[in-house]
């Protein structure tokens, strides 16, 4: 890594996403830096979870480029978005739910396994290392996450604050520069939310990885991020540093809205909606 | 030394299974014979589809067309080789190395056709893809019709009679060992993956089209193998052998043992056999028998005998307390 302003692991430039006449995203820009911590906020249906589709390749950006680590990734299957170190969580849990715990994040650390599958059947010797390897690897990932007492557990019976840990645990054993967290703390009460938080910013911490999070919880999103991006229908409409965004009258009215209004006992703003 | 030891590791099973079946060979009657050479057939199918629809989670319907290729490609190889002699071996040996390199030409034969039909079609899902291997199916079965080179509807004769115990009991512990070591392996985690969710699978790194295709390939030449051993076992085969029917009882042993568990598979692939020859007693009333007994069975445990636990593992993955 060069000093000063390191190169972006994951740039986006003008990046835009159509669903025939429904613009979910529109000219998006992101560049993110290895080790930092971006909040991506905005009301329901505002585009976050249509970002990072475009990002990990769930869709292909009808406009616009992405760009892992310098490389233009635009249309690329997402294995193959995965293989250059882009790793997702899922809004809705999306575990390998009949299968254990340790096997969820065996099968992420599976991109760089070279045996095939004549070497699984006569058990070769470079085979069996691989396996050790692949073993110790998830085990240790498992620990990461607090889970190491949960790995012969089918990932169903896991309660839900552990599945939404597992499914970080399965995205970082991908090996990614950068981590894509869609909502990784709904569902949890404050308490757990907080832990979560200091979790990911430990896991920046120890592996460097860029992190890029949605969250619906304002105030921990302002709490843990460096810098957040507001979108609100597909557009961005604010960007910077927590406290600054905080202020923002767009984003006043357009994500914290009536909500934050009613808390502040004030009158929403006539007209509005 | 390491090197003798990882080859020992690799055909230890054959080795162990080896003096087995020669006893084996050396007790059975002629009947028990004939009903061990089916279950073992059976046992071939059945697993080799349970790497398609147990573990990849893929549903396909077309098994008995990729058993059809190995054992027309196998029978064409004995045929057309019958008065090769090998000049250094006995007569006996030389046939049997003959037959060896034709079931290994039946099970690339029916890899090829699975790699050619799975190429397109892994892109479907579910549905879709079940009435594609369907179709495939019944493509094959007519295009073997009607091609007088492989004898149309009456199908090819005179077939050496090599398929005996020895050579079937290798096959069924060859085929397990495959789905067993597999199934505990980096490449079949990623199959289990794809079962488990697709999209998710994608994310993690697994090329899904491409597991799912190495999965169709691997399944095709298993049952390409059963298909040579059948040939040789009666010694004809027509095109009437290896029909939609015949499918759709392959997918039944494996529904019936609990998709994505082997011995499962094995156990129903057994079973369902050997009730089939008790029933020849009821005459008529055979196939009623029997599908009562799918119906029964179906009832008990929709999710199949075993579910997707092995028959050694009843504890695991049993539900805990009332939880759905």
């Amino acid at each position: 890594m060069t000093a000063g302003a390191a190169a972006p692991v994951l740039e986006l430039r003008g990046v835009g996403v159509r669903f025939g006449g429904l613009r979910a995203l529109a000219d998006f820009d992101l560049a993110l830096r290895p080790g930092e911590l971006v909040g991506l906020i905005g009301p329901n249906g505002a585009g976050k979870t249509t970002a990072f589709n475009a990002i990990t390749g769930v869709y292909a950006p009808t406009e616009g480029e992405v760009r892992v680590a310098g490389a233009r990734v635009n249309g690329l299957r997402p294995h193959r978005i995965c293989a250059r170190g882009v790793a997702r969580t899922f809004q809705n849990i999306r575990l390998f739910r009949e299968l254990s715990a340790l096997d969820n994040v065996r099968i992420a650390c599976h991109a760089g396994a070279r045996s095939g599958f004549f070497g699984a059947w006569l058990r070769t010797p470079h085979h069996r290392a691989e396996e050790a390897r692949i073993h110790d690897r998830a085990v240790s990932y498992l620990e990461v996450l607090g889970l190491a007492g949960r790995r012969d557990e089918l990932a169903r019976q896991l309660p839900y604050g552990e599945q939404r840990r597992l499914e970080i645990a399965r995205a970082l054993a991908t090996g990614p520069r950068v981590l894509c967290l869609d909502e990784p703390a709904a569902g949890m009460n404050g308490a757990e939310k907080v832990a979560l938080m200091e979790l990911i910013r430990g896991i920046r911490d120890r592996f460097g990885t860029a992190v890029l999070v949605i969250e619906h919880d304002m105030r921990l999103v302002m709490g843990v991020s460096e810098r957040l991006l507001v979108l609100d229908h597909g557009v961005t409409i604010a960007e910077g540093p927590p406290a600054a965004v905080r202020r923002d009258p767009r984003v006043i009215e357009a994500y914290l809205g009536d909500a934050y209004l009613e808390e502040r006992h004030l009158a929403p703003p006539p007209g509005d909606r | 030394m390491r090197r003798l030891r990882s080859l020992a590791l690799a055909v230890l099973p054959l080795a162990v299974a080896l003096p087995l079946l020669l006893g084996l060979r050396a007790v059975a009657g002629p009947y028990l014979t004939i009903v061990l050479l089916d279950v073992g057939v059976n046992v071939i199918l059945a697993v080799s589809l349970q790497v398609v629809n147990g573990f990849t989670g893929q549903f396909s319907l077309g098994h008995a067309g990729f058993m059809s290729v190995g054992a027309y490609t196998a029978a064409k190889v004995t045929l057309g080789l019958a008065d090769v002699q090998l000049a250094f071996l006995p007569t006996a040996a030389s046939d049997a190395v003959v037959f060896a390199g034709a079931l290994a030409a039946g099970m690339a034969a029916a890899a090829l056709a699975g790699l050619l039909v799975g190429l397109p079609s892994l892109r479907l899902r579910g549905d879709y893809l079940a009435i594609v291997t369907l179709g495939f199916g019944e493509i094959i079965r007519s295009v073997i019709e009607n091609s007088p080179w492989l004898g149309g509807a009456l199908g090819l004769t005179s077939l050496p009679l090599e398929t005996g115990v020895v050579g079937v009991g290798l096959a069924v512990v060859a085929t397990v060992v495959m789905a067993w070591r597999l199934l505990r392996s980096t490449q079949g985690r990623a199959l289990l993956a794809i079962r488990e969710d697709e999209v998710a699978a994608e994310a993690m790194g697994v090329d899904t089209t491409g597991y799912k295709v190495r999965a169709f390939v691997i399944s095709a030449a298993f049952a390409g193998l059963a298909g040579g051993l059948v040939a040789h076992l009666i010694g004809s085969i027509s095109p009437g052998n290896f029909g939609f029917v015949r499918s759709m009882e392959i997918v039944v042993m494996v529904v019936l043992g609990g998709l994505g568990s082997i011995s499962g598979a094995v156990v129903a692939a057994a079973g369902l056999t050997v009730a089939l020859e008790l029933l020849r007693e009821f005459q008529a009333y055979r196939m009623v028998a029997y599908a009562l007994l799918l119906i029964v069975v179906m009832l008990a445990r929709p999710q199949g005998l075993l579910g997707t636990r092995e028959l050694w593992e009843p504890w695991r993955r049993r539900r805990t307390g009332g939880a759905a």
